[in-house]
């Protein structure tokens, strides 16, 4: 059954998506602004795992924090649990600790945890302590501007990376602002984080490359200007395709995240909504657009 | 809910550690009643001197003067006993779990050893509260003590773990051999404080003097705090105004031990 929204066409086609592991970080600091100086760089250069190792971004300003001031979350994705440990001490380490006013907490209460603080305490250099607060260990690191506090370990869960979405759009006009839509409206979601630039992706991946050592290189059917060299995806009318990519620490907010998403991209315009998917043998979720529109409202 | 009223003064100390939930637990009011409770050196019944309503679940009210009624809810492991009143010596000495909450004082030594849960009193508490008895290698070792009021001396004396906050003032040798865990008195503290502590923070939102084994660090912010403050005041402790935002000089010590301990003074300018 075709299905239309604003007259725009969802395509009946799927998003594949992959099992990875995620965690969720809580930085506080005096203000926002130097909490989201931290966020922002601890999820600096982790759009994708496909050479970044990890994924990330901020999930939400937070109004309640554990120390009381003010506050993000920031959601980081990884492979494997060793890696996504790695990369928690390695961020922390050099992007939290590093931020002037800053304090950092485990933001997701899991029983599978990983060591973090208690691996960034030696920076301490012995002169660390920390204290245990309702059974949760902090510890207190000594830093030139005062004392760091990091806790002890941060909560780990599988999680999902790698829906998407592809908003084919008359005009790169167009389907940006479509775009910027999606991401608003999608940001809202709790427990998912958009990974790239402004959420968005210009330069969406295909699997692999004609060259031998590229593990994944330009999307071609997707590309306008390809068109006629190619096998295109895209009808005569589409100059221009924006990708939005979902991470969530559970399926149900990547599929409430899409659906907002394609609901809020649908302006004129836009021509289609399609999502990315590498023929369901690589990824272990398949998120059906016309199936996650039916379960659910914009809302 | 089993209520306990008290119908009868010990004319000596009553032995009252069968009061706790894990005893009562299931018990019809009869049974708890022919619970045995020492007075003096005599043997002697919970039902001599308590009228016993309920019907034995894990909480437990106490109604009236209980300051000879000795180590109420010792070694309890979870549930809430309720005093309507004031408590004797050893209250909560040594629980694991639960909560004790107390409207009226309690006697000393309350919260000895605790080693879990938490007593919140309304009151004043007497000497020893979170401490450690005589001869004893440590104090309270994890948990969570509230005094409204005043505290006597001696307070989390060899504390290892867990927090204290007195809302009053404490006696002198507050925090005396500490060997870590939090200590926050929002009045005045007696003399003597954090002599031989070994690590551990005590804080102090009145000025002190202190121990020429300590030394000036700084003044600083420290986060930690925040985090404390915040899980008193979900706990239904009032908290000043500015201790949470604001600076306080840190002191090192007592270097007659490692040093590595911390006296944290409010700077009230």
């Amino acid at each position: 059954m075709p299905c239309y929204i604003n007259g725009v066409e969802i395509l009946d086609t799927y998003a594949e998506a992959f099992g990875m592991w995620g965690s969720r970080v809580i930085i506080t600091a005096v203000n926002r602004k130097w909490a989201h100086e931290a966020a922002a760089k601890m999820t600096g250069f982790a759009t994708s795992v496909i050479a970044c190792r990890c994924e990330g971004g901020i999930e939400a300003d937070l109004e309640q924090t554990p120390d009381g001031r003010p506050g993000v979350s920031v959601l980081l994705f990884a492979p494997t649990k060793d890696l996504l440990q790695h990369q928690l001490i390695d961020r922390i380490g050099q992007c939290v600790l590093t931020c002037a006013t800053t304090a950092c907490f485990n933001g997701l209460p899991s029983e599978e945890q990983m060591s973090v603080g208690g691996q960034l305490r030696f920076f301490g250099d012995t002169f660390q302590s920390s204290k245990l607060i309702d059974r949760r260990r902090y510890w207190r690191i000594p830093v030139m501007e005062g004392e760091f506090l990091v806790e002890d370990k941060f909560g780990v869960q599988r999680a999902v990376a790698g829906g998407n979405i592809l908003i084919l759009g008359s005009s790169a006009t167009v389907a940006l602002e479509a775009a910027e839509l999606a991401v608003e409206a999608m940001r809202r979601t709790h427990g998912i984080i958009l990974p790239f630039p402004g959420g968005i992706v210009r330069s969406g991946s295909k699997v692999g490359s004609r060259y031998k050592f590229l593990k994944a290189s330009t999307n071609d059917p997707f590309c306008p200007s390809l068109r006629g060299l190619v096998s295109s995806s895209l009808p005569e009318e589409v100059n221009s395709v924006y990708e939005i990519v979902i991470d969530g620490l559970d399926i149900g907010a990547v599929e409430q995240a899409t659906r907002v998403g394609i609901y809020a991209a649908c302006i004129p315009g836009i021509r289609r909504i399609a999502a990315g998917n590498y023929g369901g043998n690589l990824g272990k979720f398949k998120i059906h657009l016309h199936k996650v529109l039916e379960e659910g409202t914009p809302a | 809910m089993t209520t306990l009223t008290l119908k009868l003064q010990p004319k000596a100390p009553l032995e009252g550690e069968a009061i706790t939930p894990d005893n009562f637990l299931g018990k019809p009011a009869a049974a708890i009643a022919g619970l045995p409770a020492m007075h003096g050196n005599e043997p002697a019944l919970l039902g001599d001197f308590f009228q016993v309503d309920g019907d034995g679940s894990e909480e437990i009210v106490l109604v009236g003067d209980l300051r000879r009624v000795k180590s109420i809810a010792a070694g309890m492991t979870r549930g809430t006993v309720i005093i309507q009143g004031d408590a004797g010596m050893h209250l909560g000495a040594g629980m694991r779990g639960g909560e004790i909450k107390v409207y009226g004082n309690a006697g000393d030594w309350t919260g000895a050893e605790l080693a879990g849960g938490k007593i919140y009193i309304r009151g004043n508490a007497g000497h020893g509260l979170g401490g450690a008895y005589r001869g004893s290698r440590r104090g309270m070792n994890r948990g969570l003590i509230i005094v409204d009021g005043n505290a006597g001396n001696e307070v989390g004396a060899v504390m290892r773990r867990g927090v204290i906050a007195v809302a009053g003032n404490a006696g002198d040798f507050t925090g005396a051999f500490m060997i870590a865990g939090s200590l926050i008195v929002f009045g005045q503290m007696g003399i003597r404080a954090g002599a031989g502590l070994l690590r551990g923070s005590i804080v102090s939102l009145k000025p002190a003097e202190l121990l020429p084994t300590y030394r000036y660090a700084c003044t600083c912010r420290p986060d930690f705090l925040n985090l404390i403050y915040q899980k008193l005041k979900r706990e239904g402790m009032s908290i000043p105004d500015g201790c949470a935002t604001g600076a306080y000089k840190r002191y090192s010590g007592d270097f007659n031990r490692s040093g590595k301990g911390e006296i944290l003074i409010y700077d009230q300018r």
